[in-house]
């Protein structure tokens, strides 16, 4: 384990985040220790790992999600556009709209499910309720919610079901138009039917969005990524492409994880 | 294959894949024995019994593969696990396919030991094409069982003396077809005979080639013989 940076992908991939030996605090606990990397655009990557190995934590300082809680300090660089969120000159509430994030447990806020896409937009932009209303249609298309909702976009977002709302959720995250999602374990409260509708929709949305996503299954993250990186007690073991990481691994600290030899 | 699996089952059910392919693989090895001393000696025991026994090859070679589907739909293996799983996949039918060449030279050594004047002291060179590939295959399934990479790589460069040996059999046949017809039909059950063997040595070249996608991840098929070994040594 080294903190080399790890540049697995080919020189022609524009690189959307860039990682720079990040160093993250829970008070006393060192939870990532000279985290480098370079997550490339309009792909999928997976952050996989055992429990507390720090992916969730890593996920969560694309966005500066930890800054809601006292204690929590980042030190190192993460550029996004080649722009330092880090920085304490960097506001917030754009970073937040621009880095969209779900979360594990569908989240919908307890409103219709138009305002919980409309509730997001308005906080960015002042739109017009015909401009809304399409903005509204194009979220849930895109989350691919659209069919299934239509008809009833004045009830709660909390009558839907388990999956319906994480697409929900999803829906309310790209309203805003963000340039990255990221998806902390975001099926694995679903049913196998909904998890393959959220996977489905991760392959559709890479067209416009850098998706970063956090797992326990590593076998979604073998469907569903392009780019895998391993993770263990806070350091980056491996990063590469995911059919490699999954079929021939470099260290041996992964080969283990993913074949089931970890104990 | 290194450390323990944290399902002790896995483990079982891996090893359970590994030795069925390696009692396979004495199977169709003692075939091949079989099938060449049928042709030395004309043994028609022999000849009925290799006839027989490739039911058997068959019926492994079903089994095997059946087991590596169960393993791939229980366990979605990975990395070296799924590497061992696609390559007992191919080894099961390369040994399957060694079985039908050896039963093919028990039924062609049957049709020329019934027409009866066969001088097969002239074809040592067949059976010792027989012995080459018969050690290919032996270490093949030896560097199987101990998942050595460089000891498959020197099987393959085995290969190449194997065909120059096929090569020199045939040459030596046609002169005999030429110098006396009557020899014509015996000569050509020969050809078939040292095709069968020179073919039981591709075979064992493919399974140390999956062996050394087990062991190393790279894909050495199609490729040269220097390539292999650089590979297979790295």
């Amino acid at each position: 384990m080294n903190a080399a940076v790890l540049q697995p992908v080919q020189e022609t991939l524009a690189q959307k985040i860039q990682v720079k030996n990040l160093n993250f605090y829970y008070g006393g606990f060192h939870a990532l220790k000279d985290i480098n990397l370079e997550i490339p655009e309009r792909k999928v990557t997976a952050f996989i790992g055992p429990s507390g190995c720090g992916k969730s934590t890593l996920l969560r300082t694309f966005n500066r999600m930890y800054a809601l809680y006292p204690k929590q300090e980042a030190r190192g660089e993460i550029f996004i556009d080649g722009e330092d969120i880090l920085s304490p000159r960097q506001d917030l509430n754009r970073l937040r709209a621009k880095v969209g994030m779900v979360f594990q447990k569908p989240t919908p806020f307890p409103m219709s499910i138009h305002d919980n896409i409309a509730f997001g937009v308005r906080l960015y932009e002042s739109l017009s309720m015909r401009e809304m209303e399409e903005r509204v249609e194009w979220a849930l298309r895109k989350a691919a919610l659209w069919e299934e909702v239509k008809d009833k976009l004045k009830q709660s977002g909390t009558s839907l079901s388990g999956g319906q709302q994480q697409r929900l959720c999803i829906a309310r995250g790209i309203a805003v138009k963000p340039e990255v999602l990221l998806l902390d374990e975001p099926a694995s409260a679903l049913d196998p039917i909904s998890t393959g509708r959220i996977e489905e929709l991760m392959h559709e949305l890479k067209n416009d969005y850098t998706i970063v996503i956090v797992t326990h299954n590593m076998q979604q993250a073998a469907r569903v990524s392009d780019y895998t990186a391993y993770m263990y007690l806070g350091e980056m073991v491996e990063f590469g492409v995911t059919d490699e990481v999954f079929i021939k691994p470099k260290k041996k600290e992964t080969e283990d994880y993913i074949t089931g030899r970890f104990g | 294959m290194g450390s323990e699996h944290l399902s002790k089952q896995y483990d079982n059910d891996l090893e359970t894949l590994r030795s069925g392919v390696l009692q396979m693989g004495g199977l169709v090895e003692s075939q091949i024995r079989g099938a060449i001393d049928a042709f030395a000696h004309g043994n028609q025991d022999l000849i009925d019994q290799v006839i027989a026994n490739e039911v058997r090859v068959n019926e492994c070679e079903v089994r095997i593969d059946d087991d590596c589907s169960h393993i791939i739909v229980k366990r979605q293996p990975a990395a070296s696990d799924l590497r061992l799983i696609m390559a007992i996949s191919k080894t099961v039918t390369d040994l399957e396919r060694i079985g039908d060449e050896a039963e093919k030279i028990a039924r062609m050594s049957r049709q020329i030991h019934e027409r009866g004047h066969a001088d097969l002291h002239r074809f040592a060179t067949v059976r010792h094409a027989a012995d080459i590939a018969l050690s290919m295959l032996r270490q093949a399934l030896d560097a199987f069982a101990r998942l050595d990479a460089a000891d498959a790589a020197s099987i393959i460069r085995q290969d190449v003396a194997i065909d120059t040996e096929f090569r020199s059999i045939l040459r030596q046949l046609i002169t005999f077809m030429m110098e006396d017809p009557r020899t014509i039909s015996t000569a050509l059950e020969i050809v078939w005979i040292a095709k069968a063997i020179e073919r039981i040595g591709d075979h064992a070249k493919n399974i140390a080639e999956d062996v050394i996608y087990i062991v190393k991840g790279t894909d050495v098929r199609h490729t040269a013989v220097e390539v292999v070994e650089r590979e297979a040594l790295s």
